[in-house]
C-alpha cells in the first residue's frame, strides 16, 4: 500500500509542503510551525520505518519512479547504509526545525518566517533526496536543490553573511560542477546512470583513463561540497554567520551526508579494490586528511568566537572521517559510517549550545560562556556532553566510533594519521578543556545578563520548550548511541559495509 | 599531426579551454561581477561538453515523425538523454545566477561596493 512510496513520499513530502508552507505563510503565520513539524515527523516515521523494514526483511527497498525499469528510470535505494544515515538526518531536522523559530530574535527576520520554513525545508528535501537517491545525475540535482537553499539561508545571517554565502556559492557551484563532469566522464564510458548498473559496468573499464579521470572529477566536487581540506575555505565563514537556528541544521548534516556521498562513489559504484589496490586512492587521501586535520585543529584552538571553533572542528571530524575511509577495511569503515551518525549529533548538540547562548548573552564569544552554570545549568550540562564526545570520552558516542577508526587504522598500518588522530584528540580536550572551565568556573560579573526577563511555566534556564526540547534530545541521543553502540554495529552496520569488507 | 589532433575533437578542445576561462575568472577576478561571469562560463561550458558527447554526424531527431513508415535503427539516433539531462542542468545554472545577482545586489546595498577587496575592508570596521 502506501508504505511501499516511503522512498520517494520522503523526498516529495517535504518538497511539496515547501510551497504550500509559504503560502499558508501569507494569510496565517501561526501554522506554518505545526505544519513544517508535521511534515518533518512524517520523514521521521518513514525514514524509521524503512529502515526497520530493511533489517527485518534483510534486503534493500528498490523504488522506481513512475514504474521505468532501473538502468533508464530513476531508482530510489533504500540500505543498510543509508537508510541509517536517513534515520539520523530526518531527526535531526525535526529537531532543528523545532528549535528554528526559537532562535530568530531579530524583528526584521521574524516577519520573514514563512521563508525560512520553506528554505528549511527545501534543505531538508535536498539532503534526505542525496542520501535515498540512486542515480548520480538525479544526486546532482538534489546536491544542488540543497546548496541553493543553503546560499540563500546563509544570507540572512548575521553581518557579513551575505559575502560569506556569496563565496561559498562561488565554491559550491565550483563542487556541483566537478561532479557534474565526473558523472559526465562515467557516462561517456558506460550509457548509465544508474549506481547499481554503473557498478556492474565499471570494472572492465578501471584500465581506462576516461574512468580515472571521472572519478577524481567526482571526488574533488565531493571533497568541496563536504569541506575536505584544503577546500574547506567556505566553512567557517558561512557556517558561523549563518542564524544561530539554521547552522544547527546545516553545519551538522551537509558535509556528512558529503561523506555519505564518498563512500558510496568509491565503495558501492566504484569496486574497493579500484582506490586500494588499482590506484593509491586510499593513501593520497589519508595523507591530505592528515594534513587537514592539523591544521583545522590547530585553526580551531587559535579561535576565540566558539562557533566559529566548531566549524574548524567540523573540517577536523571530516577528517576523522576520511581516516576511516581510507583504511579501506572492516574496522576502519565501520568506525566511518559510524562516525557520520554520531558526528551529526554531536555537532547538532553543540551547535545548538552555541546557538541558545548567542541569543542570550548576544556573543559568541568565549566570554559569553563566563559563569554559564549558575544561569544555565541545562546548556551547561548539554555542551559537557558535546565536548566529551568530540573529545572521546566514554561513554558518549565519540569514544566507540574512534575507537573503531583506530582500530582500523591500526590493520591498514597508518600509524601517521593515527598519531594525527590522537594529537587532535588531545588538542580537542585542550579546547573543550578550556571551554568548560569558563563555563563551570569562571564568574561574571552580576547583571551581565540579559536572561531573567522572561517568565515561561517550565522555566529551565529561562529557555522555551521549542528550544530545551532539542538539546536535551540532541545530548541524550549522544548518550544514547554511545550506550547502544554494540547493537547498532552489530545488527545495522555490519551489513552496510561492501561485500569486501564483510569478513 | 598536431592540428588534426585538435581539429578531430575540437568540441572538447573548445569545452576545456572555456572551462579554463571560468576557472580563471573566479580564481582571479576581485570584482564580484566578473567572478560571477567566470563561474557562468565555468557551468555553460560544462553543458557543451554534455550536448557534444550525445551528438552524431549524419543522425536524426530522436523522434518518430509518421508511425506507418520504416523507422530508421537505433543507430542513426542522436543520444537525446544527454540533452534532456542539461536541460535540468541550465536550470540549476539559471538558479545559481538568480541567486548571484541577489546576493550581489544585497551586498552593494549594504557595502556601497562589489569589488572584494573593499567589502573585506568594509567588513573588518
Amino acid at each position: 500500500m502506501i508504505t511501499q512510496h516511503f522512498p520517494a513520499l520522503i523526498v516529495v513530502l517535504p518538497l511539496m509542503v515547501s510551497f504550500i508552507v509559504f503560502v499558508v505563510g501569507i494569510f496565517r503565520v501561526r501554522w506554518c510551525l505545526p505544519l513544517v513539524l508535521t511534515t518533518l515527523g512524517l520523514c521521521v516515521y518513514f525514514s524509521v520505518d524503512m529502515l526497520y523494514r530493511v533489517i527485518t526483511e534483510g534486503s534493500p527497498i528498490h523504488y522506481r519512479l513512475g514504474g521505468w525499469e532501473p538502468p533508464w528510470g530513476i531508482e530510489y535505494v533504500v540500505d543498510y547504509l543509508n537508510g541509517f544515515v536517513l534515520v539520523g538526518i530526518s531527526v535531526i531536522s525535526f529537531f532543528a526545525g523545532m528549535y528554528l523559530k526559537e532562535s530568530i530574535r531579530d524583528e526584521a527576520l521574524k516577519s520573514k518566517m514563512p521563508q525560512f520554513y520553506t528554505l528549511f525545508l527545501l534543505q531538508v528535501t535536498g539532503l534526505l533526496g542525496i542520501t535515498v537517491t540512486g542515480d548520480v545525475f538525479n544526486l546532482y540535482v538534489l546536491l544542488e536543490i540543497a546548496s541553493f537553499s543553503a546560499y540563500a539561508i546563509i544570507a540572512m545571517g548575521s553581518r557579513g553573511a551575505d559575502f560569506a554565502a556569496f563565496r561559498y556559492m562561488i565554491f559550491g557551484t565550483m563542487g556541483a560542477c566537478a561532479y557534474l563532469l565526473g558523472v559526465g566522464y562515467l557516462y561517456i564510458a558506460t550509457g548509465s546512470l544508474n549506481m547499481g548498473d554503473l557498478s556492474m559496468l565499471l570494472p572492465k573499464l578501471y584500465s581506462s583513463k576516461t574512468i580515472i579521470v571521472g572519478f577524481v572529477f567526482l571526488l574533488s566536487g565531493i571533497g568541496i561540497k563536504m569541506g575536505m581540506f584544503p577546500v574547506h575555505t567556505w566553512l567557517p565563514d558561512s557556517y558561523s554567520l549563518a542564524p544561530p537556528g539554521v547552522s544547527v541544521l546545516l553545519a551538522p548534516l551537509f558535509t556528512k551526508v558529503g561523506a555519505y556521498v564518498l563512500i558510496r562513489v568509491m565503495f558501492t559504484i566504484f569496486h574497493p579494490s579500484f582506490s586500494t589496490d588499482i590506484y593509491p586512492v586510499t593513501d593520497t587521501l589519508s595523507f591530505i586528511a592528515s594534513i587537514g586535520v592539523l591544521f583545522a585543529s590547530v585553526l580551531a584552538l587559535a579561535q576565540r568566537d566558539v562557533r566559529r571553533m566548531l566549524c574548524y572542528l567540523i573540517v577536523a571530524e571530516m577528517g576523522y572521517i576520511v581516516f576511516g575511509v581510507a583504511s579501506a577495511n572492516h574496522y576502519g569503515l565501520i568506525g566511518a559510517i559510524f562516525h557520520i551518525v554520531n558526528d551529526m549529533f554531536m555537532m547538532a548538540s553543540l551547535f545548538i549550545v552555541a546557538g541558545v547562548v548567542f541569543n542570550e548573552t548576544g556573543t559568541s564569544d568565549m566570554d559569553g560562556f563566563k559563569g554559564l552554570h549558575r544561569k544555565m545549568p541545562v546548556t551547561s550540562f548539554v555542551l559537557l556532553i558535546g565536548a566529551f564526545s568530540i573529545v572521546g570520552v566514554p561513554p558518549t558516542c565519540g569514544f566507540f566510533s574512534k575507537w573503531y577508526l583506530v582500530l582500523g587504522m591500526i590493520e591498514a598500518g597508518r600509524y601517521f594519521s593515527l598519531t594525527v588522530l590522537l594529537i587532535s584528540s588531545l588538542i580537542n580536550a585542550v579546547l573543550f578543556f578550556r571551554l568548560i572551565e569558563i563555563t563551570y568556573f569562571e564568574v561574571k560579573e552580576e547583571g551581565a545578563y540579559k536572561i531573567g526577563e522572561k517568565n515561561t511555566p517550565f522555566s529551565f534556564d529561562n529557555l522555551s520548550l521549542y528550544s530545551l526540547i532539542p538539546m536535551v534530545f540532541y545530548a541524550s541521543m549522544v548518550i544514547l548511541l554511545g550506550i547502544l553502540s554494540g547493537t547498532i554495529v552489530e545488527h545495522i552496520i555490519i551489513y552496510a559495509l561492501p561485500q569486501a569488507f564483510k569478513g | 599531426m598536431m592540428m588534426d589532433f585538435i581539429l578531430a575533437k575540437f568540441n572538447y578542445w573548445v569545452y576545456v579551454v572555456l572551462i579554463m576561462i571560468g576557472f580563471y575568472g573566479m580564481m582571479t577576478k576581485k570584482n564580484l561581477m566578473k567572478k560571477l561571469i567566470g563561474m557562468n562560463i565555468f557551468q555553460w561550458s560544462i553543458i557543451l561538453f554534455y550536448i557534444s558527447i550525445g551528438s552524431k554526424k549524419n543522425a536524426t531527431l530522436p523522434i518518430i515523425m509518421d508511425i506507418h513508415s520504416h523507422a530508421p535503427s537505433a543507430a542513426d539516433y542522436i543520444n537525446p538523454l544527454p540533452h534532456v539531462l542539461m536541460l535540468t542542468a541550465i536550470v540549476v545554472g539559471v538558479a545559481t545566477t538568480g541567486i548571484a545577482l541577489t546576493l550581489l545586489v544585497l551586498i552593494y546595498k549594504r557595502y556601497g561596493t562589489i569589488e572584494e577587496d573593499e567589502v573585506i575592508e568594509a567588513l573588518k570596521k
